[in-house]
């Protein structure tokens, strides 16, 4: 457990001392701004669209939360290509192998340590839509169960990220591997509007669907629930790739 | 009760695919003892490094670190063990101390204890002067040492380290192998290299690995000592071979060609004088007569030659 916090606070340092981090902080920030600004310029020169829409939060909290899920999508991969695939290459994947700490500790870790990255970018994303508080009054309920589903989301992208990551040793192909992975997941998204029991079950599986209910203010445990499956499964198969590739 | 050996392998074995990378190998360290482990490159000395830091899993056999058994109980084994891979884990990105202090918290040393395991690695392996620097920026050498206090940071029974000195200068090969000696005195040290000086400067016993498998494991005094199985003679006329065969001590002759002999020796006997009386007393004209002393690169050569099969078959039933 020590050294599973060891290995997760280790992990976040390494992040904010990288370059990357703050390069994908500050692309994430400044695109989020710019759609931010528009949909705000659009809400405001719409005279309809405060009877369209239940309020501001609605609004602005679909659009922009619905955009930062794409980008999210494409840089979360670039984060979790380091994890395993960059480790294996530089050889310090070894140093934790031969530590006295169980796969579960270094999975855990790792994912921790990205957890502590995807919850500062949820912060600065947060921010956005609470300036708002300054002029007018929000559904600050809602907000946060965007950001909830936010966040729940970008952690099911890292746990996915992660397994691919641990696949490889090239980075790029981790990246690539990850941005694929995560976008047939969004995919069956579409597949899933197609009739029949196999539209339905895909539609299920899908990532963003369970995005929808959160992003609507409605905070359902079946959609938290089916993030929490699917994070647990792929840290899950993450240690069994591990396993393998170790005897 | 602490066992006899440190540590020890019982028929490991590692397979990649249909490569046999290693081949039931037994090995067994003692406290107080540092072990070469010699081999062409490719022979498998990185794998069994691995297998036996716990990295890797054997796909047979066994390996138990002061009498824990590192598949069973791999958390205890592994804290008994320091590892220094081929390629040393570091973190560019951090300083040393900042991936020192990691270390110590992943070796579970104790909270109080850890800045006084951290300066005294950094101490051992001079990095003192660079302990705010990026790992990223130091020399090869200098990385290395940082690979080198990550690997005896919690001051472990055992000492694993594969090819330690690559990349250093002569002044800092010099440094750590007295810090290996050091460290030797009261621990088990397993270190790999090919260079032979290295292995005859620091340790006191040479495994031999040839293609996945052990083919020599003696006290490295044997390796080096004066001792010789064979005699080189050489004459100015052809010697009457049944005469010389007569010879007490002499176990076998090969005509190199017509005038030159290679003598093999019954272990323990010396009959070069003799050998020099009989040629004055025939007359042979004698030319050339000396001991082929068994230095170990003569061991390492014979037993790690490819395309000499057939010798090196025959001395690894001797030296078995």
């Amino acid at each position: 457990m020590t050294i599973m916090l060891s290995i997760a606070r280790n992990e976040a340092r390494r992040i904010f001392v990288s370059p990357l981090a703050w390069t994908v902080l500050a692309v994430l920030q400044a695109i989020l701004g710019i759609v931010f600004l528009l949909l705000l310029i659009e809400y405001a020169q719409d005279a309809d669209s405060e009877r369209r829409y239940t309020g501001v939060a609605d609004y602005i909290g679909n659009g922009l939360y619905g955009f930062a899920t794409l980008v999210l999508l494409m840089i979360v991969p670039l984060l979790t290509m380091r994890a395993f695939a960059e480790d294996r290459r530089s050889g310090s994947l070894q140093l934790l192998l031969a530590a006295p700490a169980s796969l579960v500790d270094i999975v855990l870790g790792k994912f921790l340590g990205l957890t502590v990255f995807t919850f500062a970018a949820i912060a600065l994303i947060a921010v956005m839509p609470l300036m708002l508080l300054v002029g007018t009054e929000l559904d600050l309920g809602r907000i946060a169960a965007g950001l909830l589903g936010l966040a729940l989301l970008m952690m099911a992208f890292t746990a996915a990220g992660l397994f691919v990551s641990a696949l490889t040793r090239e980075p790029t192909i981790a990246a690539v591997g990850g941005f694929g992975l995560l976008l047939g997941f969004w995919l069956m998204q579409v597949l899933g509007s197609q009739s029949g029991p196999v539209g339905e079950m895909l539609g299920y599986l899908a990532l963003t669907g369970h995005f929808e209910n959160l992003k609507r203010g409605v905070f359902s445990s079946a959609d938290v629930a089916y993030y929490l499956l699917f994070i647990g499964v792929f840290l899950w198969l993450t240690v069994l790739r591990l396993d393998s590739e170790r005897g | 009760m602490t066992p006899l050996n440190l540590l020890e392998a019982h028929g490991l074995s590692c397979r990649y695919g249909p490569h046999q990378a290693v081949n039931d190998l037994n090995l067994s360290l003692k406290r107080g003892e540092i072990l070469g482990l010699l081999g062409a490159n490719g022979a498998g000395k990185s794998t069994t490094m691995k297998m036996l830091a716990g990295v890797l899993a054997p796909s047979n056999g066994h390996v138990t670190v002061n009498g824990i058994s590192l598949a069973e109980n791999p958390k205890a084994a592994k804290q008994q063990l320091g590892y220094l891979p081929e390629q040393p884990p570091l973190y560019p990105e951090l300083t040393v101390v900042e991936y020192l202090r990691f270390c110590s918290e992943l070796r579970e040393i104790p909270r109080k204890a850890r800045p006084n395991a951290v300066n005294r690695a950094m101490v051992e392996c001079d990095l003192q002067s660079l302990s705010k620097r990026l790992i990223g920026n130091l020399s090869k050498g200098y990385q290395q040492r940082c690979g080198i206090a990550q690997a005896i940071l919690h001051q472990p029974a055992i000492v694993i380290l594969d090819e330690p000195t690559v990349g250093l200068d002569p002044i800092q090969i010099r440094g750590i192998r007295r810090l290996i000696r050091t460290l030797g005195s009261e621990r088990g040290i397993v270190l790999s290299s090919h260079i032979l000086a290295e292995i005859q400067t620091v340790c006191h016993r040479v495994v031999i690995m040839r293609q996945g498998r052990l083919v020599y494991d003696e006290p490295l005094s044997v390796a080096d000592s004066k001792s010789f199985d064979t005699i080189l003679v050489g004459f100015a006329r052809t010697p009457n071979l049944d005469e010389l065969a007569a010879i007490q001590g002499i176990d076998g002759i090969t005509a190199l060609d017509d005038r030159r002999l290679r003598i093999a020796v019954v272990s323990g006997e010396d009959p070069r004088a003799a050998i020099a009386n009989t040629a004055v007393a025939r007359g042979w004209g004698l030319n050339e007569l000396h001991a082929e002393f068994r230095t170990l690169e003569d061991v390492f050569v014979r037993l790690t030659a490819r395309d000499d099969d057939a010798l090196t078959d025959q001395t690894t039933g001797t030296a078995a």
